[in-house]
């Protein structure tokens, strides 16, 4: 890592980039209706020169060779040993973050002004979403895991306002608390991972623990990475905290480009990465991110295969691609720059593709169900363009984003040179597959084929203020892969975090890999086009089908363990503990008093007239007393 | 200014002003409530003045005064403060009046009369204030069951239903307490007669003294059972639930918000120092009830159906935290279990308060008799929110940072226990949640559930148009001016020291490290 620079210049303004969204948020919500006109406006301003500042910063910090700017806010607590500062780390790792959080996110902005123009409640959007970009910046951008912890249940709390955006649906509302309740699984690891800090480094700043995280024991580094792997799995959907990801889909759609998608799912890639001096040390941490990310891979696109919901497709999707970037961090130094290229290329698709479920939607009556699609391609030209790059890009067609950044994974992990490197490069390929194939079959039911239209559905192109970020999100979605590799290189963008990349003797030649995984890509496609594209869609989802397809429908029963295994025995020992406490505890206490003054009952009307004259009688005295010091006071 | 004995007039000013309310004419409520706010506002300006006044690097106890009382005891009406005591000062002077705002057009039960209410919310007040300033042990005794007679008769005279049944229990279980407290406080008068030669009941002369540990651990178990039974910690508990909801929401939000706080005040300014060796022998102990109170009564507080009995069960699983904070010996967990008091006081208080305007509404406790009432009235969900944001210790409310600072604060010493206390936020987010979910969120439904007036016939009287079942939508109407005002102050502390609570850790940290160095403890 480089020396940290006192923060100058642009820099020491880098708080502004959390202010101002703050501050649009505080006007919208405060305002009240007299905002109502104007609301929307004001939110994407805020963003959108967030983004401005943000770049100006990244300048200047490209100016001074990615030296880290540190800006010292406030004292935040300050009592015994322990001292947390409130401030900023602007190095290149939250540099990119930060424009990617303000990038996508005010073209997501844009594209809500006219999603949600007939939404009464638009300003209360635009609040949330604002307020979920300072929470996420400040994720990003803290200097300690304090900061990174407040930011990080930040965004929890915009993700939980903006899933129950429409609360009178309980569907959404329950999707809400869940999403809340399995992010604050996770957050208890990363609060204990804290504490761990505190208690073995006595410091939670970046620059102390990391400084210091050397003199620890093993078996102490190995517990904060697993503890800080806890909250990441929560916060990005990875197994075994997967199950909210899905679910976070009843938020309305741009929502789910930008923080179900893009952006907040990514930060527990973000976690482990900025953690990476932690990770360095503890070969069986890092052994279990590739395990949980690898695995998540395969069922995150395992269920993709089988949902109707083109959202729940998406964020299965989600759920696997973050599997690829965990599975990229897990590898170490060899993988924290693939994982990131991945993630940024990611940010840009999958919003991309959401944005374009979302013209979808609004141009189906916010119908969802693909078997009721069909045939859309003619309808709706530019989504379905902007679309279909965004598709191509994910699935690794060659020379578009996906295809740089998954094959850099699959490299570093063949790099690996055991069986294991051969192991997650194998399910990294068959993952490839399998997303090519749920994707086309998406592509085949949305855009091709027979319209399924229900009746009375008029599909139109949406208006351009939608779908001009669509275009902006396509055209990163061809050029982010080769621009981040080759073009503008990330790994020497991120040396002054991540150290200078080594050059790997790959086991492989990259152009072997990048053929082996092109050639199962088109298998996926052909599979699809195979099941999908060549037979007619059914309206309904057919009900006879193999074990393998109705585990996939229910998301390899991920609902029913937790079920089964936490919501239930929980309900259960809830009411027993109830029952318990009335009858037991309070009973044991109110038997006793009726042992010495006879049937509870009797006990009750007997002592309240008691009580009032005893409490009077106190009363009494106090006055007695009180008189009596005056008294003594005067005399 | 410096010479204002505002500790005195603290205690003088809120007592008087209960006797004048109380002596007015039946029917002049008008003039009660604005006697009462003006006068709970006097006591707010003398709090900040005393805050002002005080000097964070000076003497631990500042603002001293003593009177001698009963000489032949060596009892002395002896005031002074410290940090501790001042940050509970500044919340008594905040609530009192946000309360008194907020029960301004309470509906009491049939030949009850206003003015009495506020006479008791007064004296009340007068009792709190001296119960914390009271450097003289015994007459913190006298205040403490003092207290208990204008709560005794806020819960008794003005609650719900079953107010007589949950007043009477309050007042046993309380009594029980503060009788076992008197032995011990006998007792240890008799120790300091018997290594002073004088006996005393000073608070700076007795922490000096060096008390057997066999003795120490029966006194430290006489003032332990009656602060335990107060805070409450499990499994002395049962008494809250009952007067938490049965009480008026005023007398909720002050028995919960500065009430039950003098037991864990207690905890840490006679407990650890008095009895250093006992407070080690008892800490496991201790700790076992904390852990288990914060696990076991979130998981109540999940099961409970009536809003203001969950609000109490939050605030027994809150207690456990504080608990954990005192009796993990650190200057960090204590310094957080002191803010702890503070911010809960802020957070609960806001929680029962915004609870009640729920209740005034609907006229029911039941969780299942609301639901979406988040759509007709967005100020009263939003209040709802932030206070169970504030109450589930969200990052950016204040709550977060005192259940952090006990957290972090008693990891290193005891990490077992903090673990076990951690999971905690989990069920604090599932209780919260679940009740924000089925009274906010949701279709419309439950007790403001009603129907639509019928639409005027359409000309020509179709017979058709009869047969259309009614439309319901809820009636409701959202917070008013009045109740905004309540609200505002509590929301904006909740935030302001969320972000900047190192103006009140600056109050509280020079008297819990003197408390921690009277322990002896390592740190």
């Amino acid at each position: 890592m480089s020396e940290t620079l006192p923060a100058d210049g642009l820099l020491g303004w880098s708080w502004l980039l959390i202010a101002l969204p703050l501050a649009g948020a505080a006007v919208l919500l405060l305002g009240g209706r007299r905002t109502d006109r104007w609301g929307h406006l004001l939110g994407t301003a805020t963003v959108a020169a967030s983004f401005v500042l943000a770049l100006l910063c990244t300048i200047q910090l490209a100016g001074q060779d990615g030296a880290p700017a540190d800006v010292e806010l406030f004292t935040f607590i300050s009592t015994g040993e322990l001292d947390v500062r409130a401030g900023l780390l602007f190095d290149p790792l939250s540099a990119v973050f930060a424009l990617l959080i303000t990038g996508v996110g005010s073209l997501i902005h844009v594209y809500s002004v006219g999603y949600m123009a007939h939404d009464p409640a638009r300003r209360r959007f635009f609040a949330y979403l604002n307020l979920f970009v300072a929470a996420m910046l400040l994720l990003v951008l803290g200097n300690s895991f304090v900061a990174l912890y407040v930011g990080w249940e930040g965004v929890g709390l915009a993700s939980y306002l903006l899933i129950a955006f429409w609360y009178t649906r309980p569907a959404a509302a329950t999707a809400a608390k869940k999403a809340f309740i399995m992010n604050r699984v996770g957050d208890v690891g990363l609060a204990l991972a804290i504490f761990v800090m505190f208690a073995q480094l006595g410091t939670t700043s970046y620059a102390g623990v990391f400084g210091a995280v050397g003199t620890l024991a093993g078996g102490t580094v190995t517990a904060l990475g697993l503890l800080l792997l806890l909250g990441a799995c929560g916060k990005s959907g990875q197994f075994p905290l997967q199950a909210w990801l899905p679910d976070a889909m009843e938020g309305p759609t741009p929502v789910s480009a930008l923080i179900h998608a893009a952006t907040m799912v990514t930060a527990g890639v973000y976690l482990i990465a900025r953690s990476a001096p932690i990770y360095d040390l503890t070969e069986t941490a890092r052994a279990v991110v590739l395990a949980i990310g690898a695995l998540t891979l395969l069922i995150g696109a395992i269920a993709g295969c089988a949902y109707d919901d083109i959202k729940k497709v998406l964020a299965y999707s989600t759920v696997s691609q973050i599997g690829y970037m965990f599975l990229a961090v897990g590898l170490g130094p060899a993988g924290y720059v693939a994982g990131l290229a991945h993630l940024l290329a990611h940010g840009f698709f999958k919003a991309g593709l959401f944005l374009g479920a979302g013209s979808v939607m609004h141009a189906m009556n916010d119908q969802v169900d693909m078997r009721r699609f069909g045939g859309l391609w003619r309808k709706l030209p530019v989504t379905f363009v902007t679309f279909g790059l965004g598709y191509l890009a994910l699935i690794g067609f060659p020379f578009l984003s996906g295809y740089f950044t998954k094959d850099a994974i699959i490299e570093a992990a063949l790099d690996r040179d055991d069986v294991w490197g051969w192991v997650l490069g194998g399910v990294a390929v068959l993952g490839a597959g399998l997303t090519a194939f749920y994707m086309t079959r998406l592509m085949l039911m949305t855009f091709f084929g027979r319209a399924r239209w229900e009746e009375g559905v008029h599909p139109h192109e949406s208006p351009s203020v939608m779908t001009a970020p669509m275009v902006v999100l396509a055209i990163g979605s061809v050029g982010a892969g080769a621009l981040l590799v080759s073009v503008f290189p990330l790994s020497g963008w991120l040396e002054p975090v991540f150290g200078e990349p080594e050059e790997a003797a790959h086991v492989v030649a990259p152009a072997v890999v990048g053929l082996v995984v092109t050639a199962v890509m088109l298998l996926g496609v052909l599979a699809a086009w195979l099941f999908v594209g060549r037979r007619e869609v059914p309206v309904t989802a057919p009900v006879r089908v193999s074990p393998v397809t109705r585990a996939a429908r229910h998301a390899l029963y991920a609902d029913a363990v937790n079920e089964s295994l936490f919501m239930r025995p929980g309900q259960w020992l809830t009411r027993a503990l109830v029952w318990v406490d009335n009858r037991g505890v309070d009973g044991a206490v109110n038997g006793l008093a009726a042992t010495f003054g006879g049937s509870s009952s009797r006990l009750g009307r007997a002592q309240t007239g008691f009580v009032r004259s005893y409490a009077l009688g106190i009363l009494g005295g106090a006055v007695l007393v009180a008189g009596a010091l005056l008294a003594v006071t005067a005399g | 200014m410096s010479d204002l004995p505002l500790l005195l007039l603290m205690i003088v000013v809120p007592a008087v002003g209960a006797a004048v309310v109380a002596a007015l004419p039946k029917g002049r409520d008008e003039v009660a409530k604005q006697v009462s706010l003006g006068v709970s506002l006097v006591v707010l300006l003398l709090a900040v003045l005393t805050t002002v006044a005080f000097d964070t690097g000076g003497e631990r106890f500042q603002r001293t005064s003593s009177w001698t009382w009963i000489a032949d005891f060596g009892v002395s009406f002896a005031l002074g403060v410290d940090g501790i005591a001042l940050v509970m000062l500044l919340l008594i002077g905040v609530l009192v009046p946000v309360v008194i705002g907020a029960s301004w057009n309470d509906e009491l039960p049939e030949r009850r009369s206003m003015t009495a209410y506020f006479a008791w919310l007064l004296l009340l007040e007068a009792m709190m204030v001296g119960v914390f300033v009271a450097t003289d042990v015994f007459l913190f005794y006298v205040f403490f069951e003092a207290m208990l007679v204008p709560m005794y008769f806020i819960i008794g005279s003005f609650g719900g239903p079953r107010r007589q049944y949950a007043a009477v229990k309050f007042f046993l279980y309380s009594l029980v307490g503060g009788l076992i407290m008197l032995a011990a406080v006998i007792g240890l008068y008799v120790v300091s007669a018997s290594e002073l030669g004088a006996g005393t009941f000073a608070f700076d002369a007795l922490r000096q003294l060096e008390i057997d540990p066999g003795v120490q651990k029966l006194l430290f178990l006489g003032f332990f059972i009656a602060f335990a039974i107060k805070a409450p910690l499990v499994p002395f508990h049962t008494w809250l639930p009952d007067s938490g909801s049965e009480a008026p929401i005023g007398g909720s939000v002050l028995l919960v918000g500065v009430l039950d706080k003098v037991g864990t005040f207690g905890f840490l300014r006679y407990c650890l120092p008095l009895f250093p060796d006992a407070s080690r022998y008892f800490a496991p102990f201790v700790l076992v009830l904390a852990v288990v109170g914060i696990l076991y009564a979130a998981l109540l507080a999940m099961g409970q159906s009536d809003m203001k009995r969950l609000v109490s069960y939050t605030s027994i699983s809150h207690f456990g935290f504080i608990a954990l904070g005192i009796f993990a010996f650190t200057t960090e967990a204590a310094t957080g279990a002191v803010l702890y008091m503070v911010n809960h006081g802020i957070a609960t208080g806001l929680l029962f308060l915004v609870v009640g305007m729920l209740i005034a509404r609907g006229g029911s406790r039941q969780i299942g008799d609301y639901g979406g009432v988040a759509a007709k009235a967005p100020l009263l969900a939003g209040v709802f929110l932030i206070a169970g944001l504030a109450s589930l210790a969200l990052p950016g409310t204040n709550s977060f940072v005192s259940e952090f600072l006990v957290l972090i604060g008693s990891f290193p010493e005891e990490p077992v226990f903090t673990i076990l206390a951690t999971v905690g936020i989990i069920l604090a987010a599932l209780y919260i949640l679940l009740m924000y979910q089925r009274t906010m969120h949701g279709p419309a439904r439950g007790v403001l559930l009603q129907e639509d007036p019928a639409e005027p016939a359409p000309a020509g009287g179709g017979a058709t148009a009869t047969l259309a079942p009614p439309r319901r939508s809820l009636r409701i109407t959202d917070l008013s001016r009045r109740e905004l005002a309540v609200a505002a102050p509590l929301v904006a502390l909740i935030i302001v020291f969320g972000v900047y609570p190192q103006p009140l850790l600056e109050l509280i940290e020079p008297a819990v490290s003197a408390t921690m160095s009277d322990l002896g403890g390592t740190d």
